[in-house]
């Protein structure tokens, strides 16, 4: 199981990066394809979409690396394993 | 180590809690439900500026506040203590919600109105950040070791009945007030705003007499409360990775699973369906009754068998039945698949036209509405409201008529010709007693169609029972999820690390439900099929759901922590 557990953490490594690519060609998609009277508007609304899941993204990548490294092997069972 | 809780004790920690996030709960959902009025009344009626603020006021304070709120408030509540903390996100919450309920409309006060809103409705989802975590850590902090998922699945059932009460009033009031009234600018609508602050101040009155939480007391006696929960939560590795696992391996799912079982479905049966606005609440209300108690059923089973597999269970019910209930949902409500027609009522509703001189020139607007009554009882109402430029409009010189011609795109058999009786007066409503035939032959500019389904008695209640059954996967993954959390981190940073992947989980996630499920749909038009595939949008939380189950069943364990003071 900690093998697989290591396996897929290269997977969502991979699937970071991927999500963001589609969401910012989305984001240049639609913006461009807007008229004057919506752009801002629709600009706005992708603008708060890739701040908000950047972020997200980049966490989801650091979660692939710890279990890619082996950091959820063995979960924590009291606070010392958290320190 | 346990603390020992006097039963009266125990009714009003989880009362007090459960009551004060209900009240939030209910204070955010109204401004949603009631958004196309806040938006008349508030916003200018300038479509690009409207529809900029409205996006701010419902992305801003659903995206952004939501999990910032959880930073902030979750800080406090380590550093301060619930009790007081989510005391001050109670009172800023239903400020903020009466503060709405006073603004004058843009008719009145002009910009003033829509900036008020905008940063009211910003504290609402400030409040609502900090208010969940703190409750579920509170009861959670009092509850004995083998009742913790039982407990705190009380503040569980808050979301959904704070929706069963929006909904409720919110029917209530317009059905007692007629729509016109409802909607003025100091009408009804304001109503469920003001008794929001009756319903806080009873809540507050409630709190005050509450102690603080004993494990957080016992730690600021022994002065071994974080100093820095904010750099402990998420600057060290160890609880880092916790907070990214709560996050991707339980809290993604449950947030998708919450918003299609609770907002898409109504969203789907109101807009695609075409389902009647009063029909289509109170199915939702039938629901969320029946399927309430669940939430408690699913957490005190979490206590006996514990947490993951059961908000696992309800993900991959979700994955697995999704699209069928949906496919459901569109053919009981397609006109195509009934055929027992008994009545067809074609009326031409004269006394509507209207002559209106406009910068494009005068127009006339032409109102038809036409029900269909089937065997079974379901009524299909169709009303098309077709624009007419005079200009192209050609007279019969020797009758004086004009004939106005359009199929009827429900039946295009059964609608041929409407004459239309009339003689256009500008500026006017036209009078058809005193009016002469006149044939109309321009064509129809942008016609706006109305379509009302009121559904039978099996099929409403074959509704309700697939609603039922989708808000059940709700209590699923919902119900033990805040035992979940609380076990997950040491009681020094835990309000802090529970919020923020809650509110991301569901605020982001879940709240992103309705845009992404429409941007998919967007994917899949094409000239052969304009309308594209209305089952298209389930894809997101489908796939949301997916990974979560995925990481959910490979890196979380069942068990349930006996211990969670240290």
């Amino acid at each position: 199981m900690n093998t697989i557990k290591k396996i897929l953490g290269l997977v969502w490594m991979f699937l970071a990066p991927a999500i963001i690519w589609f969401l910012a060609s989305q984001a240049i998609q639609k913006i461009a394809g807007a008229t004057t009277l919506t752009r801002s508007n629709v600009t706005l609304q992708w603008v708060i979409i890739l701040t908000i899941f950047t972020p997200i993204c980049i966490g989801f990548f650091i979660f692939g690396f710890y279990a890619f490294k082996g950091e959820y092997d063995q979960l924590p069972v009291n606070s010392k394993d958290l320190e | 180590m346990s603390f020992d809780i006097k039963p009266s004790k125990i009714s009003l920690v989880i009362g007090a809690s459960s009551v004060g996030t209900l009240i939030e709960w209910y204070d955010f959902y109204i401004f949603g439900m009631l958004a196309t009025i806040i938006s008349k009344q508030f916003f200018p009626s300038d479509a690009g500026t409207s529809a900029l603020l409205s996006t701010l006021a419902i992305f801003a304070a659903g995206f952004i506040v939501r999990p910032f709120g959880a930073l902030v408030f979750g800080r406090l509540g380590d550093l301060i203590g619930r009790k007081y903390t989510f005391l001050l996100t109670l009172v800023l919450m239903g400020g903020s919600t009466f503060a709405i309920g006073l603004v004058p409309g843009f008719a009145t006060i002009g910009w003033a109105a829509p900036i008020l809103v905008l940063v009211l409705r910003l504290l609402q989802g400030l409040a609502l950040g900090g208010e969940y975590g703190g409750a579920a850590t509170y009861v959670a902090e009092h509850a004995p070791a083998n009742r913790r998922g039982f407990w705190t699945s009380w503040i569980q059932t808050t979301a959904t009945l704070g929706l069963f009460f929006a909904l409720g009033v919110i029917i209530l009031i317009r059905s007692n007030q007629g729509v016109e009234s409802f909607s003025a600018e100091w009408g009804g609508w304001r109503y469920p705003f003001w008794m929001s602050i009756i319903l806080v101040v009873v809540s507050i009155l409630i709190r005050m007499k509450m102690s603080e939480s004993p494990m957080f007391t016992k730690l600021k006696s022994e002065g071994k409360i974080s100093t820095n929960p904010l750099k402990e939560s998420f600057g060290h590795k160890a609880n880092f990775k916790m907070v990214l696992l709560a996050l991707f391996g339980a809290v993604m799912g449950q947030g998708v699973i919450w918003y299609t079982g609770q907002f898409y479905a109504q969203s789907f049966i109101e807009t695609v369906c075409k389902v009647e606005f009063v029909q289509s609440r109170n199915l939702m209300l039938w629901a969320i009754l029946f399927a309430t108690p669940f939430f408690v059923v699913f957490g005190y089973l979490s206590d006996r068998i514990g947490r993951k597999w059961i908000m696992m269970f309800g993900m991959l019910a979700g994955i697995l039945t999704y699209r069928p209930i949906y496919q459901y949902f569109l053919d009981a409500t397609n006109a195509k698949n009934r055929t027992e027609k008994i009545d067809l009522t074609h009326t031409v509703a004269t006394e509507k036209l209207a002559m209106v001189d406009t910068k494009e020139g005068t127009k006339l607007y032409v109102v038809q509405k036409i029900d269909t009554v089937y065997t079974d009882g379901a009524k299909f109402s169709y009303t098309k409201t077709d624009t007419l430029h005079l200009a192209g409009i050609i007279q019969d010189a020797s009758t004086g008529s004009i004939y106005y011609t359009q199929p009827n795109a429900m039946d295009a058999t059964k609608l041929d010709t409407i004459v239309v009786k009339l003689k256009p007066t500008k500026g006017a409503m036209l009078d058809a007693s005193k009016t002469q035939e006149v044939k109309i032959t321009a064509a129809s500019l942008k016609p706006s169609i109305v379509i009302e389904k009121t559904l039978d008695h099996t099929t409403y209640w074959n509704l309700i029972w697939l609603v039922f059954v989708q808000i059940l996967y709700v209590t699923m993954v919902y119900g033990p999820i805040a035992a979940f959390l609380v076990e997950l981190f040491p009681t020094k940073i835990r309000y802090t690390s529970m919020s923020l992947p809650y509110h991301i989980g569901n605020g982001v996630f879940g709240g992103l439900v309705p845009f992404l499920g429409t941007l998919i749909v967007e994917f899949t038009k094409t000239a052969e099929n304009p309308a594209g595939d209305p089952l298209a949008g389930l894809w997101y939380p489908i796939g949301v759901a997916s990974i979560c189950l995925f990481i959910g069943v490979i890196y979380l364990t069942n068990k349930v922590d006996k211990e969670v003071m240290d």
